[in-house]
């Protein structure tokens, strides 16, 4: 097996191009958009105004992507590293949160330690999780001895964590972020914006079971939030760079219409123009739906996998908000240092709770939550002189919708900036233009099924070797020759790259010694 | 009649309200011809419908279908309509036999699997008209049907209650059809599907059945349930009918030596304990198994299981003696266990006492000896008898009648 198709040019296709093409594997990368990056890009929204389109802050970069892939070199920067998160307040007396401590909002000290020991034990349970990435997932019930091993050390690692962290890992572990923080914590504002590390991207509230697994997988980068100079497509740039250095043939608006057999057997895949490429192997960074559905088509797929495959829970809740501004805005208490920081609306946990039940019911929140960044402060490239670009991640924003998006999203909109004006009193003057995504946006323009950017809800249910369904979680599928290689797949969304990685792995695996059961 | 006897009146069930499950067990609709008929008054419940065990006495219904005819109440079989562009196609994947060389007008035996390649049941597909498919099947899968669909432009329509379904097995089946006024249907070769008008209404037969003998099968809209029994047993009443119910019917599909669900094999979807299932090539039916195909629900299981070999073998066994062998344990000659009976009977037909048996593969070829453990009572005595068995090829009861066409008139 030599010559693979990769559908795909996010972040994850790029990756797994890259270290298929390092492995000497003659790769064709088709991507349908006219840039590369899927959902990890840097676009202009309106003339001379450039922002992420998907995610805006860098958390979780898989550090051996980064070193293996050399992406510094290939062109990898960063205008800004470990951003603090400043909680907003209405009345202007905002909670700053780093690393290290908690600053204003009159916090106490019993929070102020409290909060040590939280990012103590957190960071712990995080690094758990985090061992986890950069490992095919093991198959259970075989005695493959690497499995056994990946089990092995899955289950050392969390022996390691000592007598007392352990039996506080098992016990926090799948349990919601509400009683956590409760447990933990007096001061709203500290709960509400550290809720959010179990809710953003997700179909949760904080008192929902397994939000503090997504907080912990969130954290499981262990690494400082971070901007890319250039936005969120310096990544994909640089990860085509490489993949282009070692060989890789990268082609845009190249939009795949299907994947077709030869028997039982992937032979290749069809373009939108009719265009048939054969390959040996077809890998798939597309979500684990539009893959085996919309390219490979269900009636190629055995009945029980294609109802695994429909059960996937991956409906997005997450819109995006992008403004171009005709000058700084100004918030209230915040210089324009702080104004650079990571700015979350979450004034306290009951309002992000709140702000989900509306989702339960086909509903968008009435006071949504939101993180805000004005990446324009640290990046002149992103906003003509003198003006800005904000991003904000805005929830709940259900895909499904009682009255559909069509009719709702300019009042969502406008609510949104309403929100914002608490905080910004004068920012709709400033307003040049501005462009909502909406979870159905977000399927149209980037293709992710439900408009989830995790390609799946990212629940333990749906992770390691549950992730996108059993049968498939090896980055292998039930088709011989098909593969993914997305977010879908373990370990899930959010810029990390080590899904890609890990499938190269696989693919390779698949390559060398065949397939074993 | 006094208060003691009277009995609460039981009414036809209206399923225009889908509330029919509401009641538990419903009367079909020969409901008001079979009660009288049923002296016995045992009543079973398939699919929640009142099915009778026996009418009179099942040795002489079972003699009725294999010496005059026999009529057996089908209407609890679940019927599903498939239609649609890709009625063939989602067949196809759903079964594991070519289901495009059933043609209109035709039917075929299929099982169906899960994706481990177990064996979820087995039932009829009646190809109606040109891509028009009726399944016919002991248990309910609607789910499992309506799963299939996904990706494919099909339509299933549960049409249970909508079809009265009548068995008519035996020797003078088709006589008294013709009887009944049914132009030609001594032309209607084994599969074959008819439609007839009849009383103002289509009556559609296929010659099928459950009793390896000459027989047919009667589908007709359930308002002309009650006239169609009554023409069927007026026809029929100097050519020996008789109405059979479920007892009668095991006796003589085992004589056929036809397999059914939750004796010769557990549904896969109702099974606990995974090992517990069977493959279709543990059952003896990888003759409906067609590789050939790219997919179908189950093929990759099973062509590795067929490289690797099954766990298991379906057999007939020609025991020795006259005490049937129900339940019993088979041991090799040197009584080393190997499996267990699935079912068994004395088959006054065949004059012999003969079961069907699942062993442990790789045992089970033709003319193989085995011991089968027989536990009877004389008196409530109790003995057991080590008694010999011999696995057979063939069919225990082969009657050269049922293939013939036209019949012969008896």
């Amino acid at each position: 097996m030599t010559n693979v198709i990769i559908i795909g040019a996010g972040h994850n296709g790029l990756t797994c191009a890259a270290y298929l093409a390092k492995e000497g594997k003659q790769v064709t990368v088709l991507e349908a958009a006219e840039q590369v990056g899927g959902a990890a890009i840097t676009r202009e929204f309106a003339p001379g105004f450039k922002v992420s389109a998907g995610a805006h802050l860098l958390y979780m970069l898989d550090k051996n992507v980064r070193k293996e892939l050399s992406l510094e070199s290939a062109g990898l920067s960063f205008s800004q590293l470990d951003m603090k998160t400043v909680a907003l307040a209405e009345d202007g007396n905002h909670l700053h949160i780093s690393g290290k401590a908690l600053q204003g909002a009159m916090i106490t000290t019993s929070d102020q330690s409290a909060y040590q020991e939280y990012k103590r034990f957190m960071t712990r349970f995080a690094g758990v999780i985090g061992g986890m990435h950069n490992r095919i997932p093991p198959r259970v019930g075989t005695r493959n001895f690497s499995d056994l091993l990946t089990l092995a050390k899955t289950a050392l690692n969390v022996r390691m964590l000592g007598k007392d962290d352990m039996r506080e890992f098992l016990r926090v572990g799948g349990i919601n972020i509400y009683d956590i923080l409760q447990e933990n914590f007096e001061h709203p504002l500290l709960k509400g914006a550290l809720s959010l590390d179990g809710i953003l991207g997700t179909n949760l509230g904080p008192r929902s079971n397994n939000s503090m697994f997504t907080a912990l997988h969130r954290l499981s980068g262990l690494q400082g939030m971070a901007m890319p100079k250039g936005g969120m497509g310096a990544v994909s740039d640089a990860l085509a760079t490489a993949a282009r250095k070692h060989g890789a043939n990268i082609r845009t608006s190249a939009e795949v219409a299907n994947i077709y057999m030869d028997g039982d057997q992937v032979a290749g895949v069809e373009l939108q123009d009719g265009e048939k490429i054969t390959a040996d192997a077809v890998i798939s960074s597309a979500d684990p739906r539009t893959t085996f559905f919309n390219l490979l088509g269900a009636r190629n797929l055995e009945a029980g996998f294609v109802r695994k495959i429909s059960n996937i829970r991956m409906r997005g809740n997450t819109a995006k908000l992008h403004l171009a501004l005709d000058g700084l805005p100004e918030f209230n208490g915040l210089d324009k240092n702080q104004l650079g920081e990571r700015l979350v609306i979450a004034p306290d946990i009951e309002y992000v709770e709140r702000a989900f039940n509306h989702a339960k019911y086909e509903e968008h929140s009435v006071k949504p939550v939101a993180e805000i960044t004005i990446p324009s402060l640290h990046d002149d490239s992103l906003a003509p002189a003198g003006k800005h670009v904000l991003s904000a991640v805005v929830q709940y924003a259900p895909y499904h919708l009682k009255q559909g998006w069509d009719t709702e999203k300019a009042g969502f909109t406008d609510l949104v900036i309403d929100t914002l004006e608490q905080y910004a009193p004068a920012i709709r003057q400033q307003i040049v233009h501005q462009e909502m995504l909406t979870p159905v946006d977000i399927e149209r323009e980037f293709r992710i099924s439900g408009g989830h950017w995790h390609h799946g809800e990212l629940a333990m249910d749906q992770f390691l070797m549950l992730r996108p369904v059993p049968g498939s979680a090896q980055y292998q599928s039930p088709v011989d020759g098909l593969f993914l290689c997305g977010a879908g797949s373990h370990p899930g969304g959010g810029v990390m790259g080590s899904a890609g990685r890990n499938a190269a792995n696989a693919v390779l695996k698949a390559t060398t010694r065949g397939r074993d059961s | 009649m006094s208060e003691l006897n009277k009995r609460e009146t039981i009414r036809p069930i209206d399923f225009s309200t889908k509330k029919h499950y509401l009641t538990k067990v419903f009367p079909g609709p020969f409901y008001s011809r079979q009660e009288p008929l049923n002296v016995l008054k045992e009543w079973g419940r398939w699919a929640d419908y009142l099915s009778p065990a026996a009418y009179t006495c099942s040795s002489m219904e079972y003699f009725a279908g294999r010496s005059t005819c026999a009529v057996f109440d089908l209407t609890p079989m679940t019927k599903y309509r498939i239609s649609g562009t890709d009625a063939l196609p989602y067949l196809n994947r759903l079964m594991t036999r070519e289901v495009g060389k059933i043609k209109a007008g035709r039917v075929g035996y299929c099982v169906w699997c899960t994706d481990a390649g177990q064996v979820i049941d087995d039932g009829t597909i009646f190809h109606l008209r040109e891509g028009e498919y009726r399944l016919c099947s002991q248990e309910r899968h609607l789910d499992w049907l309506m799963t299939n669909t996904i990706g494919f432009d099909v339509t299933v329509t549960d049409e249970t209650h909508e079809v009265a379904g009548l068995a008519l097995q035996g020797p003078t089946s088709c006589a008294t059809l013709k009887d009944m006024g049914l132009a030609g249907i001594e032309n209607m070769k084994p599969f074959g599907i008819g439609h007839f008008e009849f009383e103002g209404t289509e009556l559609t037969i296929s010659r099928t059945g459950f009793t390896g003998d000459l027989g047919y099968e009667l589908w007709i809209d359930p308002q002309y349930a009650e006239v169609l029994w009554d023409r069927l047993f007026e026809a029929g009443e100097l050519r020996g009918i008789k109405p059979m119910g479920d007892e009668a019917l095991s006796m003589l599909r085992i004589e056929a030596g036809f397999i059914q669900a939750h004796h010769e094999f557990m549904p896969a979807h109702e099974t606990v304990r995974a090992s517990h299932t069977r493959s279709p090539l543990e059952l003896g039916l990888s003759w409906l198994v067609d590789f050939n195909k790219p997919n179908f629900n189950g093929r990759k299981a099973l062509l590795a299981e067929k490289k690797r070999g099954h766990r298991y073998n379906l057999v007939k066994l020609d025991i020795d003696g006259n005490k049937p062998a129900n339940d019993s344990f088979v041991f090799t000659t040197r009584k080393k266990f190997v499996g267990t009976v699935t079912s068994a009977m004395w088959s006054p037909s065949a004059k012999a006492s003969i079961a069907l048996a699942s062993l442990e593969a790789p045992h089970g070829e033709p003319g193989e000896e085995f011991l089968v453990e027989i536990y009877y009572q004389r008196e409530l005595k109790w003995s057991r008898v080590m008694v010999k068995a011999r696995v057979i090829s063939g069919v225990f009861y082969d009657p050269p009648r049922k293939r013939l066409t036209p019949p012969a008139d008896f």
